[in-house]
């Protein structure tokens, strides 16, 4: 277990001056005409109040929604290619929770597993995660289910645990002690605050091994039609999610110009999987929900030995037919 | 409720129809779709002031169209000007749906365009105050600052289509966005695309839009949607004389050409 710190609110300020002056962005959650979502700050202050987690996920920090790949122009037959060069700025994430800090594991799996993405890798290489634990939890919540929970360290470089008068400080990784060393005054040794007291309670849901093993054998299970009877096939819940990763190539080009771009994609959208010969493989909703399922508990721990989801529940929050994924889980691991 | 799940096991078991398209409880107090084809499913039908979500959209549905024939539990009013709507623009047949309606001591059954007319003549459609007072305050704004506006939170888009599949009268099987061969509308939601986006969509609902304000709640991230085409309506309304969802048998203003329109350059 690593030393624990105490971190007061004044010391967190005087971090974040600290972080600033080292030519760090602050990314934290902030309310925003209502919304909490993911913006810079400068100091503790701007952080939301009152969060369970932002809207979209942490994902956009390293994967972006739209990013340009290469451009080219073309004059008298001849190419000019560009490839293009991530923008990646030494960015501290502020306030994610455990579970999100989490999911970066599941992003670097696929950026990472035939070849490394430089554009990933660039913002990834440049990234320091300070978590924060959760003191509280919803019904969308399911982290102890997904191999976290509330106070879990995985994936953060500090975790914080809010406790009176401040924060307890968990320095977990090298970039932690780095941040750490930027002002180490500010972390008192010796705390005996009781994490464990303030952390949020969720209850595990499902066994998450046990519906891995049982998925192979429940492809064509009506419980798959059932749930998805409502869902109205936007791609919400895979652009919130920390851990979906799919995405789309596009081109767009003119005679004299053109660059590429990768962009989110959906598996919940019809046009996901259409082929050019106008033939479906997921030609209905169903099959697309099953796929989001599969792919997160059966392939991705077939083929990365991890799970590609946290238990977060942002989907369930997002989703304008409440497609609550933790209940559906419940339900496929008790299906006949 | 209880006398809502007494028409509709009723109707199940009369064979009158297939299936019931309700609410049932979702998650925190929220209410969510429902499908119930038999007294089992047909148990967890709610009717309350928390079923907000316009089931007419889920009607147009593949995998519920196909279920055979529908009743539909139409706690809002703007779930029959949908089915007017869609009627008007013959995606729907007239009598083809059933409407069962949450109303004191009991429940009405509606069966025919003419009915919905009647029931809705009764419940006068009216925007949340908060939809208003928005409204209103664009309407006031310059134009550059409505723009500023509108850019602003078109940046949040992410073009998950959750505007667009939420919405009762985006049923196109193949939507412009979606196609490819030309590529009309560009696919990445950077401010380009996301602002074309929007107004292809605004434009194509104006003197169409029923004004439920699907599209609004159904956005992830909060973009009030919905007062594009409110907006959209409002100006066909003020045009035209005529807006989306008022009746079965209407021709839609923006897309209708007579000999004899006042304007010369259709002629």
């Amino acid at each position: 277990m690593a030393e624990r710190y105490k971190l007061t609110q004044d010391a967190l300020s005087a971090l974040f001056e600290a972080l600033a002056k080292d030519g760090r962005r602050i990314l934290a959650p902030t309310d925003a005409d209502g919304r909490t979502e993911l913006n810079a700050v400068t100091s503790p202050d701007q952080v939301s109040k009152q969060y369970l987690q932002t809207i979209l996920s942490a994902k956009e920090t390293v994967f972006p929604k739209v990013e340009r790949l290469l451009s080219y122009t073309t004059e008298g037959g001849k190419v000019d290619l560009k490839d293009a060069q991530p923008h990646a700025l030494p960015t501290v994430l502020f306030g994610v929770r455990p579970c999100e800090a989490g999911a970066f594991k599941a992003l670097d799996a696929v950026f990472n597993w035939d070849s490394r993405d430089k554009f990933f890798n660039a913002r990834l290489e440049k990234l320091a995660i300070i978590g924060v634990s959760c003191t509280s939890a919803d019904e969308a919540c399911f982290c102890t289910s997904a191999g976290g929970g509330p106070g879990d360290t995985q994936g953060s470089d500090i975790l914080l645990t809010p406790v009176q008068g401040g924060y307890l400080a968990e320095i977990l990784t090298p970039r932690g002690e780095a941040i750490q060393a930027l002002a180490p005054q500010f972390f008192q040794a010796g705390a005996t605050e009781d994490k464990e007291a303030v952390l949020a309670k969720v209850e595990k849901a499902f066994d998450r091994e046990a519906l891995t093993a049982k998925l192979p054998g429940m492809f064509e299970n009506p419980v798959w039609k059932q749930q998805s009877l409502r869902c109205i096939g936007c791609g919400a819940c895979a652009f919130v999610c920390p851990t979906c990763v799919c995405f789309d190539i596009q081109e767009e080009a003119d005679p004299k110009k053109g660059e590429r771009l990768r962009l989110w994609d959906s598996c919940g959208f019809s046009l996901f999987t259409l082929h050019a010969s106008g033939h479906n493989p997921r030609e209905v909703q169903s099959a697309r929900w099953r796929q989001r399922i599969y792919h997160k508990f059966a392939y991705y721990p077939e083929r990365y030995q991890q799970y590609g989801c946290v238990g977060c529940g942002k989907c369930t929050r997002a989703c304008p037919a409440d497609m609550n994924l933790k209940e559906h889980l419940v339900e496929a691991a008790q299906a006949q | 409720m209880e006398s809502l799940k007494q028409k509709a096991k009723e109707l199940l078991e009369a064979g009158e129809i297939k299936a019931v398209l309700g609410y049932a409880r979702g998650t925190s107090d929220t209410r969510r779709p429902h499908v119930a084809m038999s007294a089992l499913e047909v148990d967890k039908l709610v009717a309350d002031q928390a079923c907000t979500t316009n089931l007419a959209n889920l009607l147009m549905k593949h995998e519920i169209k196909h279920l055979g024939k529908l009743a539909v539990v139409a706690s809002r009013p703007s779930t029959l000007r949908s089915l007017l709507q869609l009627t008007a623009e013959h995606q729907v047949a007239d009598g083809a749906i059933l409407a069962l309606v949450p109303a004191e001591g009991g429940v009405k059954q509606l069966g025919t365009a003419q009915a919905f007319e009647e029931h809705l003549a009764l419940v006068p459609q009216k925007k949340t105050e908060k939809d208003q007072a928005l409204l209103d305050r664009l309407k006031a704004m310059p134009r550059a600052e409505r723009f500023a506006f509108w850019q602003k939170e078109f940046s949040r888009c992410m073009k998950c289509y959750a505007c667009r599949n939420s919405c009762p009268m985006c049923y196109c099987e193949r939507c412009t966005m979606d196609c490819n061969r030309p590529q009309w509308v560009p696919v990445p939601s950077h401010a380009v695309g996301n602002q074309e986006y929007h107004l292809v969509r605004a434009m194509h609902l104006a003197g169409r839009c029923v004004e439920c304000g699907e599209c609004g709640r159904a956005c992830p991230v909060g973009i009030p949607v919905h007062l594009l085409t409110f907006f959209a309506e409002d100006s066909v309304r003020a045009q035209f004389g005529q807006g989306g969802g008022a009746s079965a048998t209407i021709d839609n203003a923006l897309s209708t050409f007579r000999p004899d329109d006042k304007e010369t350059f259709i002629r």
